[in-house]
Parts: C-alpha cells; structure tokens; sequence
C-alpha cells in the first residue's frame, strides 16, 4: 500500500471519469445510478483513507507515506503527509459522503454535479498531500474550477455575480503566490516541499523602491503568499465575496466550501508561511493577529444584522477562521493546535450548520429570517439538531467548538493580551447573533400559513448529521484523538520556528 | 460513589429525554426523579462520612496541548461535599414537586408532550452543575459553568411560544457570557503565569503569583489580583451581582420549579463557589477581595430597595436571591468563606421553599402572578401559606438574639455574615445591615398582600383557590425542615470555634499564638524561589540576572514543587495593616487579639450582634403598618415620593441604560460595518479596482448565462496550463 495517498486522491477522479464516459441517460434510473456511484466512491474513499491514518506514525515529525514519481516536463510528482495534512485528509474524505447525501434531491444535470464534486475532492485531497510546489499549485488553483461551476451553473439566482467575485478574490490572490513560487524557485533551486521547508530564505533587511523592509525577502515571499490564502480564508477584510458565495451556491457547495475549501487558506499558512519564512512571519505576526482580531469582532457585529440565514452563517464561519489565523500566527503550541483543531471542528459543524439551512430551504424556498418562525412545533427533531449546532458552533464545552477557540485564543494570550482580549469578546457576540437566529427561526409561534404543515426532517437528513453529531461530540469530550496526531508535529514546527528567530526576552511577566 | 452521584442525573436525561416516546412520559419522569433522588440520597452519606481530606479521581484524560493538559476529573473535599448536598437534595425536591406543578399547563395545547422535556432539561441541569462543583480544573469547571448556562437557556425559554420567555432566555445567556469572558481571560492569565489550570497547581502558586506582576492590556497588574479580578467578573455574571444582574428577574420567565432550583438555590449560588474555591488564590488578593465585598455590599443593598416596591410575586423573591447573593460575596469578600458558604447552604433550602411556596400560590391563583391580585389566601391555602410562613421567618432571620445560632436558618447565618462584615469594611457593614431591614420588610409584604386582607382581584380566581396536591406539598415540607434547623445544625462547624471549623474543612489547625502555617508555607516557598534563583544564577552565570526574571515562579516550582495550602479553603491570618484596623474595630482582649477572621467576627461589640434582628423587627413593624394596619398608606407614599418610586419601580433604569448605552449602538454599528463597511468600502474598493475587468465580465457574465461556462472552465485550465509551462521552462527544469 505504498501509494495510499495517490489512492484515495485519485478513487474520486477515477469515479468520475466512470461517470462521466460510460453514464447516458438523463432519466430517473441514470440519475439516480449518478449518485450512487459517487456516494459509493466517496465512501470508498473515506474506508480507505482509514488505513492511512491507522498507519500514521505521530510521534514521526516528518512526513509519512511518502511517494515520489518522475512528471511531465521534468517536474516531479511528490505525496505525502505530516501530522497536520493527514488531519485535513481525513476531515475531507470523512465529510464528502455526507456532502454527496445531501445532493440526493437535486435534480438539475445531476450527473454533471456529481463529476464536480468528485473532482473537486480529487483536487482538495492532492492540495493537502502534495509535496510539490508545482503539484500544489496545479490543486490549488484547479480546486477553484469545480467550485466556480458548482456556484455558476447549480446556483441561485445571482449565481453569476457571485461566482465571478469569487473567481477575481482568489485569481488576484493566486498570481501573486505564482510569482513568489517562482522567486522561491529561482532561490532554492527546487520545487520540492521538504526540501524548501529546510531551505533558509534570506531575511536581511532590504530597501525596494524607497521602503525598508524588514525581513527582506522573506517578508516579501511571506506577503505573496499571504494574499493567496488569506483571501481563501478568508480574512478581513478580503472576506467579502465569501457571504455572496455561500449565499448563492447550492447547499452541498456551501458544505464543501465552509467545510474544506476554506482551509485551504490555514492550510498554506501552516505549511508554507510559518515554516517556510519565519522571519518574515515574525515581522508580519502582529499585523495578522490584529486582523484576525479585527475579523471576529467585525464580522460578528455584521452577523447581527444579517436577515439571510446564509450570510449569518457564512459571516459567523469569517469570524471562525479569525480564531484560525490568530492561533496560526501565536506560533505557540496551543496557538497553532487551537487553530488547526479549530479548522477541523469548524469543517464539521459549518458543514452540519448549512445543510440545516438546506433542509428548510428545500421545503420552504426562502432563506429570508424574517419567512420562519415557530419551526420547534413542526420539526422537533430539526430544532434539537440545529441547537446542538448553534452551541457546538459557539464554543460549547463538551463539544469540538470549544477545544480549537480555549487554545487559539491561550495562545494568542501568550503574545498578545490586547488581541486576545478583543478576540474574546467573540465569546460574548457568537450567542448574540446565534441565539438571535435561532430564536427568529425556530422559536416562537409558528402563525406563518406557509409552515403549518412543514414536515419534520427524514431519515436522509438525520443520517447525514448523525456522523456529524458523534464527531464533534467525540472530539469536545477526548480531543486527544486530533491532538495526539498533530501535537509532535506541531512542537516540531513551533521548535524550528523559534529557533530561526534571534532569541527575544519575554519581559511582560516580572518578579515583583 | 462520586461517580455515580455525577453520572446518575445524566443517564436520567438522556432515558427520560430520548426514551419517552418508547417508555411513555410518566416512566421517564420517574426514572429521572428517582437517578436524582439516588444521587441526593449517595450525597448525604459522603457529606456526613467524609473526612475533610481532599480525594481526586481522574476519569478521563481531556485536553493536552504542550504543557498545558487538563483532565476529567472528581475533585471530593468539604466545598464539593456541601454543594453535592445541596445540588442534589434541591434537584430531586423540584424534580419531585414538578410532577404536581407540571401536570397541567396552559401554556401547551392537548396533544403537546412537553413533561419528559422538562424533567430531561432538569436532570441534565442537575449533571452540570456536578460537574461544576467536583471539578478538579478551572476548565473542567468551566464546562459545567457552561453547562448550567445552557441548561438554564433551556428552561427560561422552556414555554418557547412566548417571545418575553425567549426574549428573557437569550438575555441570560448572553449576559453569563460577558462574565464567562472574564472567566476566559482568568484562566488564560492563569496558564499565562503557572502554565497549569489544575487546582493544586494554582494554590500551591498562589504565594508566587502574587509576588509576580504580568504585563496585561494597558499596564503592569499583580498577577495575582489580575486573576482574582478576571474570575470574579465570571462570578459575577454567573451570580447576578451588580451591573451583570440584569437577567436574573426576567429568568422568571421560566416555570417556578426552575427558578427554585437553578435562579435560586444552585446555579447563581456558583460565583460563590467559585470565590470559596479559589480562596487559596483570593487570600493573596486583598484589592481583589476588597472589590468582592464593596460590589456583593451594594448589591446586596441595591436589590433590597428594588424589592421593596415589585408587584409580581416571583420578581420579590428574584430581587431578594440577588439581594442574598451579595450577602454570600461580603462573606467571602472580607475572608469568611465558611461563612459564605454557610448562607449559601441555609439560603438553598429557605429560597427553594420560598420559590416552591410562590409556585403553589401561583398555581393555586391559576398562574396569577401579581401580588395586588391575591390578597386573604391564609385560609384557602393554608399548607403554602405555613410554609411560606417558615420560609419568611427563615429569611428574615428570626431567633433568639445573642444566642447566634438558636432560630431559623437564615438568622444563624445572615447574622455571621453582617458580624463578619463589621470585621472586614463598615461600607458593607452598614449597607447589609440596611439590607437586612429592607429583607424584612419586603418579605413580609410578600407574606401580608398574599395571605393577609381582604381578596383582591378576579373573583372567579379566588373562589376557585385550591390547595396544592400532596406531591408539592412534600418537598415544601423537606425544605421546611432544612429552613428550620440547616442553621442550628451548621452553626458549631461553619461559624462555631475556628478550630472546628477549620478541622470541617480540612484545614490545618492554626496555633494561636504562633505563625499560621500558610504563613510558613508561604514564607517557606519565597526563600525555596531565593534559593532556585541563587542555584540558577550560580549554574549559568553567563545568563543570570536577566533571565531570571522572566520565568522565575516556574523555575521556583520545579527546583522545590510548592504543596498546596491543606484542605478545602484557606483562611491565613490577618497582615499586620488588617489586624490593626480589626483590632480597632473590635474590643478584644489585648493580650490575645484575634488573628483570624472567625475569630474577630465572634467579638464584636453586642450592639453589631444585635443590629440585623433590630433591623428585622424594624423591617417587619413598618411592612405591619404598610400592608396590615393603614393599607393606603403604601399608595400614598408613592404618590407623595414618585420620582423615587419609579426609580425603584423601574429597577434603577438598568434595563433602560444598557438598551441605550450598549444595546442600541452595537445594532447600529452591525448594521453600518454591514451596508457601509462591506458594502462602500471593501466591495467599492474591490470592483474599483477591477474597474478594468468590468465590461470583460459582463460579457463573460452574458455568455456564462447561456450556458457557456464550461468553455470558461476550459480556459481556466488552459491558462493554469500555460503558467506551469512557462514556470519549467522559464525556470531551467533540472
């Protein structure tokens, strides 16, 4: 089983090439053969990448199942994974099942949309295994086709509209992180991942057109690749084409999308920013927490005033990843396994948040607030699922929301006590606009002709949150099941990182 | 044994919220009832056997992240032991008293199950707060300072069909949560500092901590009065003290049963906790402790007067558990904490029965909750109204003055209280003693408007006043029995000698005339931190000095581990400042002056002894004159004094400044980052900048519409393509 990793990467391409080569027919039978072959690749998938995390070895800090093939053009084709990218495989292919569950109801071109999802997690998985510059971006970019299609052709109505502010955010983003491979390239005379994370970019200050730059080089390739993946995080204030995403995307692209695509932003922090210019980081590091900061209050307070249950949610997950990027650029241990445990509880309960949005879209049609009220009465079920979420997604403790934000923002505490103080105040606003939502969606009296007769959610639907449910559970109440895989591999890097900076005094905390 | 008492009410939620539909609701209530009911029964038998010696038992290994690892753990001393005691034996009272008062409700229509949910968010209520107080860690009891918040979420907002239910369960939470924020940075200070959020770690450090200082926010704060300051501010939320006590009233909204056991007799009882036990950390915060008690004073005083003129029966008693609260946080504030704990203990049992007495009143009145409505009920409900009775004389603190401990429970332990107080501060001395005067007065115009005169109101309604059945006049009669004799019973080991209160709660027995050993301790670990620092100084001379500095509280703990002071709480004896002004304050014997906090408040002069039953007699003379002997007296005197009586009426416009000061403005500025800030600035910069792209993506946009977006899908390809090609090329492959 040395090419695991290829494997499972490769079983939902593989599928939808099945598909999309030997499946004709637009009638009941075909569509329904469309989701099955995926459900069950996706499936496959998930069964098999169990063997990659049975045979993870976590105290080993370097990477794992490591394959290395001869590509096209003399580039190389390199997988593999550490303690973190293992972690974001397994949330994947863990979630694409369910993803592909809640398509059951579609439609429109169904066999198109399942290819889409298929390639989509094909390219999400090669984003996270990949130990290639090159390889790596050909995923990262790739990535965006599927999603811009799933947005653009099974979208709403300002699909459009929404689908290009998503494509300009992240091109602009990715030509710059383009232009900084190349630098990276030209400097360390290759393109392999493990190679570069060893490589010591220079950090003497330099001046270019008239500015001193601190951190020279390493800053600069340090903001090129920031401006790719802080718009995929997306951070404040490059965050705004994520609500019109979300908004107009269908439910299962809005579960994928807050689910995985959105770590891919943390994901290139951690694997590139940090590790690979840490001098550049440190100079920078301030800057970040504070617009991490800035993020959870800010998008918070526009929450508050959101009428559309998806925007909500979709502000909430900005306000999410804020304690991501904050705890990435703590560089402490609690810090980064606060966000990386942060990314993978988010990808839970965001995912099991917007398919409770999907379920009463589906029935009613509107994501309007102001158009539900009352729902408990109708959908029992429904209303306990959506307010295990609703906590879950606060930072309950007891369940996942709680591990990743306690440790982000003790993190952040360590180096920073105003960005952690500011940070905090998320505490207090995450219930306001939440409870808010729920109260004007579930509570109430339900005196809406429309839901007098709303039925309550099926065994499809409970099936799907059901997994969703135990894991975010699970994990609030033994987190070590994820900090154990990814704790050496964290020391390790905030080791190394540490040590490529000259030693600092930390004088805040004195003897009387 | 712990364990089973922890995990008893959970299994009882989850059978009697999951499984009613299989069992049926009545199975499922019972079998939630009779789980608390064990575990009430199990709690007993470890209060009464347990030894003061402190037991931890790991369950589970929780959150490991570097150093920083806590655990799931039980934490068995006599703090734990007394709030098992008190949790449980409440909890299974309501539990059992909800099978009456939920049996029919109007707020449900016929076919509505809504009992087997009740009884599910009881117990699950019950299992946090558990989980509150056995914790062995500040997360662990964080959890269930959580826990309780959602679990009274729950319930405030049970009758969800009404907004001001909904409205009042949203406020709770979101209130609790600006304390829990403070809670948050509390124990992030904590780790900060000692990288350790475990109980003995903290109070073992305790000594050092308040020798460091921490760079927080603006400037340099005592890290030990940083955290002590932080942690409060949870409490504070938590136990609705002054300016985060806005929630409590309005969580009346939730069925009586909840505002006995959780707005009453538990979960706003736990910022009390909290303070007992942190008191190892407390007791090296004196400004920290000095603001716990000028805030629980006023609170205490601020709440009396606002009871003094509410109408709805369960607001009076919501405003008089507030008014309490602050008692218990002068307790701790000025070092008493057995004292603290010792209301809280007798508080519990009169409160519920106060609670649990206005239930059967309303339901007798048909869910008539204002007090100008009844009026005459002594005769037709005279089982409530004797419980009401004892539960009154409880509060009031009536007995036989100068005995101290011969009367109802809340004589024996206010009394301590307002004596501890005129030790500590007159600020809280006077305010309580104020207080005590205004309990009284409106307890008894509780007692007088109820049950006295003539029937007020709808006639219907009285004519069809009932007595309540047997099941809730059961646990009133339980309680009536811990409302008479919790006080007399818990007097000799909560305020009794110091050496029997201090073998109770473990602590080591002081020596009264030599150094304390908390003294020793401390003293002990300042020279072991002189010592580590010489060693490391002499080991790396090359580094000393500066570094040092930086972690020498650390470096301290693993050269020579510092032992956490003996037992559940920690009394040190007074610094020589304090006991200056203590001994100023009362008239002791100087050869022997008292130096320790129990002590001083056994000998204050007999004029403090008799100032709170003298402020009873006055409270309860002037309510006779109100409401018995010139009942338009009360009318006029509001006519006469309006300003002063809207202001009380309107709760010192709390409610009014938040909406206005904070409320308001935080919806407007939602709205302006929204429409201006997304909207103009961000989006306006963003297509300003692709101003160039514009008309491209328009017609891009057109033909993307008709059904050309794969083509552009290609093109993206194609492009990615042409980068990587150019990059090897351009690149050199090697």
């Amino acid at each position: 089983m040395e090419n695991l990793l290829s494997i499972i990467t490769f079983i939902p391409a593989v599928a939808a090439a099945i598909l999309a080569l030997f499946l004709r027919g637009e009638d009941e039978a075909a569509q329904r053969n469309a989701k099955w072959v995926a459900l069950v690749a996706t499936a496959t998938t998930f069964l098999v990448s169990l063997f990659v995390i049975a045979g993870f070895n976590p105290s080993d800090t370097g990477f794992q199942f490591v394959e290395e093939y001869d590509w096209i053009l003399g580039l190389k084709y390199k997988m593999g994974v550490d303690g973190i990218s293992v972690l974001l495989v397994m949330l994947t292919t863990f979630l694409m099942p369910m993803v592909i569950a809640a398509c059951w109801t579609v439609e429109h071109r169904i066999k198109e949309y399942m290819i889409a999802f298929l390639v989509l997690e094909t390219l999400m998985l090669g984003v996270f295994c990949a130990l290639d510059l090159v390889l790596f971006y050909v995923f990262f970019e790739a990535g965006l086709i599927p999603m811009f299609l799933i947005i653009g052709i099974w979208g709403g109505k300002d699909r459009i509209y929404a689908s290009f502010k998503f494509f300009l955010y992240t091109f602009l983003g990715s030509v710059l992180m383009l232009v900084a491979m190349v630098l990276m390239y030209v400097q360390a005379g290759t393109t392999d991942m493990v190679a570069l994370l060893r490589h010591d970019f220079p950090s003497q200050d330099m001046i270019l057109m008239g500015l001193h730059i601190p951190g020279g080089i390493q800053t600069l390739l340090f903001l090129a690749f920031f401006a790719s993946f802080a718009v995929k995080m997306p951070m404040w204030p490059v965050h705004t084409w994520l609500p019109d995403a979300h908004v107009q995307a269908p439910t299962a692209g809005s579960m994928v999308l807050a689910a995985v695509l959105l770590k891919m932003g943390g994901y290139g922090f951690l694997r590139f920013n940090l590790p690979m210019f840490p001098v550049g980081s440190d100079v920078m590091s301030d800057f970040v927490l504070w617009l991490s900061a800035i993020a959870v209050v800010y998008t918070s307070l526009v929450a508050l005033a959101q009428e559309d249950i998806k925007k909500l949610i979709a502000y909430w997950s900005v306000a999410h990843m804020g304690f991501v990027t904050m705890g990435i650029f703590a560089a402490n241990q609690q810090g980064i396994d606060g966000a990386m445990f942060q990314m993978l509880s988010h990808g839970f309960i965001s995912c099991a948040l917007f398919f409770c949005v999907g379920v009463i879209y589906d029935r009613m049609h509107t994501r309007e607030i102001s158009a539900y009220g009352g729902l408990v009465i109708r959908m029992p079920a429904y209303a306990l699922l959506m307010m295990y979420f609703t906590f879950a997604n606060m930072g309950l403790p007891g369940t996942s929301g709680f591990i990743g934000e306690f440790l982000a923002m003790a993190g952040a505490f360590q180096v920073n006590t105003w960005v952690a103080v500011v940070a905090a105040t998320g505490v207090i606003l995450s219930p306001a606009y939440a409870l808010y939502l729920y109260r004007r969606v579930v509570f109430g009296d339900l005196i809406r002709e429309a839901l007098k007769s709303i039925p309550d959610m099926d065994r499809r639907e409970k099936a799907i949150l059901a997994p969703l449910v135990a894991i975010t559970l699970i994990l609030g109440i033994y987190p070590k099941l994820a900090t154990d895989i990814m704790g050496p591999t964290v020391a390790a890097m905030v080791a190394d990182y540490h040590a490529a900076l000259p030693a600092v005094d930390d004088a805040r905390m004195t003897m009387e | 044994m712990a364990t089973i008492i922890l995990f008893a009410p959970i299994i009882g939620a989850l059978i009697c919220g999951f499984g009613w539909r299989l069992i049926g609701e009545k199975p499922a209530q019972i079998i939630a009832t009779s789980l608390v009911f064990l575990a009430a029964f199990l709690s007993w038998i470890i209060f009464f056997t347990h030894d003061g010696v402190t037991q931890q038992v790991t369950l589970l290994r929780w959150i490991e992240s570097g150093s920083l690892a806590v655990e799931w753990a039980i934490r068995l001393d006599r703090l734990t032991a007394i709030m098992l005691v008190v949790v449980n034996s409440v909890s299974a009272l309501v539990h059992l008293y909800s099978f009456g008062y939920m049996a029919h409700d109007d707020n449900w229509k016929q076919h509505e199950h809504y009992k087997a949910r009740f009884f599910a968010y009881l117990s699950f209520f019950t299992f946090t707060m558990l989980m509150l107080v056995t914790a062995n860690d500040l997360v662990q009891m964080f959890f269930g300072w959580e826990g309780v918040g959602v679990a009274s979420y729950l319930l405030i907002g049970f009758y969800y069909r009404k907004p001001s239910a909904n409205a009042a369960a949203m406020k709770a939470f979101l209130i609790n949560r600006v304390g829990d924020f403070g809670f948050l940075l509390g124990m992030f200070a904590i780790y900060y500092t000692i990288d350790s959020l475990r109980f003995d770690d903290i109070f073992a450090q305790a000594p050092a901590l308040a020798e460091m200082s921490i760079r927080f926010l603006w400037a340099d704060w005592n890290a030990a009065e940083l955290i002590s300051v932080l942690l409060f501010i949870g409490a504070m939320g938590k136990s609705a003290q002054l300016i985060l006590h806005t929630w409590l009233p309005d969580a009346m909204e939730g069925p009586t049963p909840v505002s006995a056991l959780i707005h009453a007799a538990t979960m706003v009882t736990a910022g009390v906790f909290l303070v007992c036990r942190m008191s190892p950390l407390m007791e090296y915060a004196p400004n920290a402790l000095m603001f716990i008690t000028v805030l629980g004073a006023t609170t205490a005083f601020f709440a009396a007067t606002v009871g003094l003129v509410q109408n709805d029966i369960k607001r009076v008693i919501a405003y008089s558990t507030c008014s309490q609260l602050g008692y218990m946080f002068v307790a701790a504030g000025v070092g008493a904490y057995p004292v603290a704990m010792f209301h809280l203990f007798t508080h519990a049992f009169f409160k519920a029965m106060l609670f649990l007495g206005a239930g059967s009143v309303i339901h007798a009145m048909h869910h008539e909750q204002d007090m100008r409505n009844y009026g005459g009920l002594r005769k037709k409900i005279p089982m409530t109204f004797w419980a009401m009775m004892i539960g009154t004389l409880a509060i009031t603190g009536v007995g036989i003055p100068l005995t101290g401990w011969i009367g109802f429970a809340g004589f024996a332990s206010k009394d301590a209280v307002i004596e501890s107080a005129y030790v500590g501060s007159s600020y809280a001395f006077w305010l309580l003693v104020a207080a005590a005067a205004m309990t009284s007065f409106y307890s008894w115009r509780l007692m007088f408007m109820t049950f006295y005169g003539k029937a007020r109101g709808d006639h219907h309604t009285h004519d069809h006043a009932h007595e309540s059945p047997k099941i809730m006049l059961a646990p009133l009669a339980v309680l009536g029995f811990g409302a008479i004799f919790a006080g007399m019973l818990g007097y000799s080991v909560f305020f009794g000698k110091e050496d029997t209160v201090r073998s109770w709660f473990g602590m080591e027995v002081a020596q009264h005339h030599g150094e304390d050993h908390a003294e020793d301790l401390a003293a002990q670990s300042a020279t072991d931190t002189e010592t580590a620092t010489t060693d490391t100084a002499e080991a790396a001379p090359a580094e000393g000095g500066t570094d040092a500095a930086t972690g020498e509280a650390v470096i301290a703990a693993e050269a020579a581990p510092a032992v956490a002071p003996q037992g559940a709480l920690l009394m040190r004896p007074f610094s020589p400042e304090r006991q200056e002004f203590v001994d100023s304050r009362i008239k002791a014997d100087p050869d022997h002056p008292p130096e320790t906090i129990i002590n001083a408040a056994h000998s204050v002069p007999t004029w403090v002894k008799l100032s709170p039953f003298t402020a009873m007699l006055f409270g309860l003379g002037l309510a006779w004159l109100f409401y018995i002997r010139s009942p338009d007296l009360p009318g006029r005197l509001a006519a006469q004094q309006r300003p002063l009586y809207l202001f009380l009426l309107n709760k010192w416009y709390f409610d009014e400044i938040y909406d206005w000061i904070i409320v308001k403005p935080t919806m407007w500025l939602a709205g302006f980052f929204w429409k201006k800030g997304d909207g103009s600035v961000i989006d306006g910069f963003i297509n300003a900048l692709a101003m160039g792209f514009i008309p491209q993506l328009t017609r891009l946009a057109g033909r993307a519409q008709s059904g050309y977006l794969f083509h552009y899908a290609f093109a993206m390809v194609l492009g990615i393509a042409a980068l990587v090609t150019w990059m090897t090329l351009s690149g050199g492959a090697h």
